[in-house]
């Protein structure tokens, strides 16, 4: 998307967006009736260090918490103690327990999570047969949607088990956020469909009798799958289909259950975004989607938010790194060099052009006029820095801006973009601390 | 051609590539750079239509008609885009049920029964679970146009019996220039591909559906698949940005895909963003207060603005972004040691357009990528 706006009448780029609610984190994480926090968002945007450091957050102002995390950046999961992706909450090392809050952390494992419905829901011999099967070994593997499936079964599990007064949930790295709500619904209806009834109603006693109308069509597709497929394998999808039958319905039902749960007020909804035109367009989405569902948002985490650290704006900041690169000091440099420091004043250009703006000055020179040069340079480098930043904060602000207006009323929360990635409980603490 | 095109074609890094399948992490670029190389590809013939690349998207995602702002890219390839010197850039959007469709079609004139089986949700079956069905039916497709010659109205095209758009063999001739001398349809076919995580299954179609078919058509299928991903022709780049998690995908997807033996291409670092301080420097700032205030505050001066908050600000965006460049020029380093060719684009700080784009194939050409 082109972004074509114009400038905010905040020059310096300062400040959080006028207008929007701050979602107080320290009220939604104390209160006693806060039970689940789903960070949600589109791929990339910090789903998975949001629910981090808000369970963190929550463990060290006392609260009992368990985070599902679904896809931890390597070194946040050794960080928090999962080094095995083995579907078991363990305690965090490390954490402020002086106001008796504990944290545990675990890692969802998909496909063990399916085996598991799988082993519970079958006798010993056919739990065998289904796990075997290569049907459902890529259905439990790659089909789209198992695994927000997995993760909603997960948090029924854990919300079952009743031993957490807080949990909080990752979601899956998929594109869009909505998936999370969409795929489970569309595994249920995949496993109820048409298709699997048909197939597996041979293998019931009269049900073929029950189908006799549609036997014409269940030939036609078997005999159609069966030439797509081979026949080998059609009867594999047949004994994978009858396998399954015996878990009818439970995989529906369990995903309502779990549905209902993320209506109920003990829940709330954060969504994350960066702010860019991609996130929050699927960040607006997901918000739509909530109030239709009636599911209960807490507000907008904006992740990754670029702040200014002073007053002045682009245009004279990038004034000045002219003037200091025309200066005495400067054209000496320049000239040594060779580089022009002809430089338009567009703040958008400043990047692409910065890297040949710096001239090792002319060693020849006295000693005074080189570090007058040097100065000169150090300083006209980082008002071009300041320049950029400050440009990145205004788009920020009006790509913000323009989510909040057709928001109105929707609590933020701004999380600042750090230098480095965040792989440590330090790392959490920090960019809670310097929330806004 | 002349000498000095096919010169320079052939200094270009993957001159023998015909398939160029574009990875990496999710939003690091993959169709933006897909698109970007396409152009590239198609630049740097003599005369309008000489060369001429197929973008393909398989996922699903409507990323390419956004990016040429040429309509909807859809099943039937169509020219999305012209370069200055007239290369094509064509697009298709491929979809797994509408290639299963036209395969049974093909091999089995399935018409009727087609139609039934969609109704039964067969083909949703077929796409979704049977493992390995739908990258075969998708990788098929594209290996198809990598292969298909010029002048040869390819069969699937011209069949008739589609259920899906009623359309039969159009968009793909209409508008081409003279195809008298060349070889192969497309100069090169891009692929818009699945990301970093699932490219080694996806690719790897023969052991992906060795579990169901050891004979029969889709063996047979992933076979000549494999011929053509498993050559010379092929090769898979990886787009990543200089961060933790992308750079440690990238460098697993190479593992895999080499394990694999599958052909890894060029490593392509997106969205780099320029360094202002040069290195002796950059080492001192990045320690918190490592930067010389008074240096800053005498540099401030002719202009008026050594004010200390100012200065403390400033350094404090310069340790930042020196953090930032020390941790990039690691990450770097570890892209290097899996001894990938690396080429770098910019972050276009005015988004990503047609001219945008133009800038980024251009980089691409001048690096010998393309
Ligand atoms: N505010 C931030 N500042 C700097 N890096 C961040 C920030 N938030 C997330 N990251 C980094 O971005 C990467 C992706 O974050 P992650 O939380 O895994 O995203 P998601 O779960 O939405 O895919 C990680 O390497 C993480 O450390
Ligand atoms: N070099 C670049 N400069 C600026 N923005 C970019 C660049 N490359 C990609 N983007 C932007 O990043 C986002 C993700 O890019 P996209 O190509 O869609 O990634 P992917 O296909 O890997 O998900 C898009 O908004 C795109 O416009
Ligand atoms: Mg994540
Ligand atoms: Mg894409």
């Amino acid at each position: 998307m082109n972004e074509t706006g114009t400038a905010g009448p905040d020059l310096a780029g300062r400040g959080p967006e006028r207008g929007a609610k701050h979602l107080d984190l320290d009220r939604l994480l104390d209160s006693p009736q806060t039970r689940i926090v789903v960070c949600c968002g589109s791929g990339g945007v910090g789903k998975t260090t949001t629910a981090a450091a808000f369970a963190l957050h929550a463990a060290e102002r006392g609260r009992d918490v368990v985070v599902l995390t679904i896809d931890p950046a390597r070194r946040l999961a050794q960080s928090l103690g999962l080094s095995a992706l083995d579907n078991t909450p363990r305690e965090v090392a490390g954490i402020d327990r002086s106001k008796g809050g504990r944290l545990h952390a675990m890692m969802l494992d998909m496909k063990r999570t399916f085996d598991e419905i799988v082993l519970d829901h079958a006798d010993p011999q056919r739990a065998e047969q289904i796990l075997a099967n290569p049907f459902y070994q890529s259905l439990s593997a790659s089909f789209a949607g198992t695994q927000e499936y997995m993760a909603m079964e997960k948090l029924g599990q854990l919300r079952a088990h009743g031993r957490w007064d807080l949990i909080v949930v990752d979601t899956p790295p998929s594109r869009s956020a909505l998936d999370f709500l969409d795929a489970p619904e569309r595994l249920g209806s995949f496993l109820d469909g048409r298709l699997i009834r048909i197939l597996s109603a041979p293998a019931k006693v009269g049900g073929l009798g029950a189908f006799k109308l549609l036997t014409g069509g269940v030939g036609l597709v078997t005999g159609a799958l069966g030439k797509v497929l081979g026949s080998s394998l059609l009867s594999e999808v047949q004994s994978f289909v009858a396998a399954l039958d015996t878990m009818f319905g439970g995989f529906r039902e369990r995903a309502e259950r779990t549905y209902r749960l993320l209506q109920t007020e003990g829940t709330a909804f954060v969504v994350v975004a960066a702010p860019e035109p991609d996130a929050l367009r699927e960040a607006s989405y997901f918000t739509e989607r909530l109030a239709t569902d009636k599911m209960p948002l807490a507000g907008l985490v904006l992740n990754r938010v670029h702040r200014p650290q002073a007053d002045i704006t682009a245009e004279r900041a990038l004034a000045a790194a002219e003037q200091l690169a025309n200066g005495k000091a400067g054209r000496r440099a320049a000239r040594k060099n060779g580089s022009a420091s002809v430089r338009s004043t567009d703040p958008s250009g400043a990047a692409r052009s910065a890297k040949q703006t710096w001239a090792e000055p002319d060693w020849s020179e006295e000693q005074s006029s080189f570090e007058a040069a040097q100065s000169a340079q150090l300083a006209a480098a980082l008002l071009r820095l300041h320049a950029e930043r400050v440009v990145q904060s205004r788009r920020e602000q009006r790509l913000t801006g323009r989510f909040l207006a057709s928001h109105p009323g929707i609590a933020m929360l701004e999380l600042p973009a750090q230098a480095e990635d965040i792989h440590d409980l330090d790392g959490l603490r920090e960019i809670i601390a310097r929330s806004a | 051609m002349t000498n000095a095109v096919e010169a320079r074609r052939a200094k270009a890094d993957w001159s023998a590539v015909r398939l160029h399948v574009v990875t990496g992490k999710g939003g690091t670029g993959k169709t933006t750079v897909a698109a970007a190389l396409a152009l590239a590809l198609a630049a740097g013939g003599e005369r309008p239509g000489d060369r001429r690349v197929l973008l393909v998207e398989v996922e699903g995602r409507q990323g390419l008609s956004q990016l040429f702002d040429a309509g909807p890219v859809v099943y039937e390839e169509r020219r999305v885009a012209v370069t200055p010197d007239g290369g094509e850039v064509w697009a298709q959007a491929l979809d797994a049920e509408q290639a299963l469709l036209e395969y049974l079609d093909l091999f089995y004139k399935l018409g009727p029964a087609a139609r039934a089986l969609r109704r039964f949700g067969a083909i949703d079956f077929a796409t979704t679970v049977a493992p390995g069905i739908r990258d075969v039916l998708l990788t098929g497709k594209t290996c198809e146009a990598v292969r298909r010659r010029a002048g040869h109205t390819h069969s699937t095209h011209t069949h008739s019996g589609h259920t899906h758009s009623g359309h039969t063999h159009s968009g793909h001739t209409q508008g081409r220039g003279k195809t008298q001398d060349r070889v192969f349809d497309y100069d090169a076919v891009v692929m818009d591909a699945p990301p970093t995580g699932r490219i080694t299954r996806f690719l790897n179609v023969n052991s992906e559906v060795s579990g169901l078919a050891r004979v029969g058509p889709i063996r047979n299928q992933a076979d000549a698949v494999m011929r053509v991903l498993t050559s010379a022709q092929t090769a898979v780049h990886f787009v990543t940005l200089l961060e933790e998690m992308p750079v440690q995908e990238t460098l697993d997807g190479i593992a895999e895909l080499r394990a694999a033996s599958l052909p890894t291409g060029g490593v392509i670092v997106n969205q780099a963003r320029p360094v202002v301080l040069p290195e002796d420097r950059l080492k001192k700032a990045a320690q918190p207060g490592g930067l010389d205030f008074a240096e800053l505050e005498a540099g401030l001066a002719p202009v008026g603005l050594a004010d200390t908050d100012l200065v403390s600000a400033l350094a404090e965006l310069a340790t930042e972004h020196a953090q930032r460049v020390l941790l990039e020029a690691a990450q770097r380093e570890e892209l290097t040691a899996t001894e990938a060719p690396l080429y770098e684009l910019p972050l276009l700080t005015d988004g990503v357009d047609r001219v945008g784009l133009d800038l980024l194939a251009q980089r691409l050409r001048d690096q010998g990528a393309a």
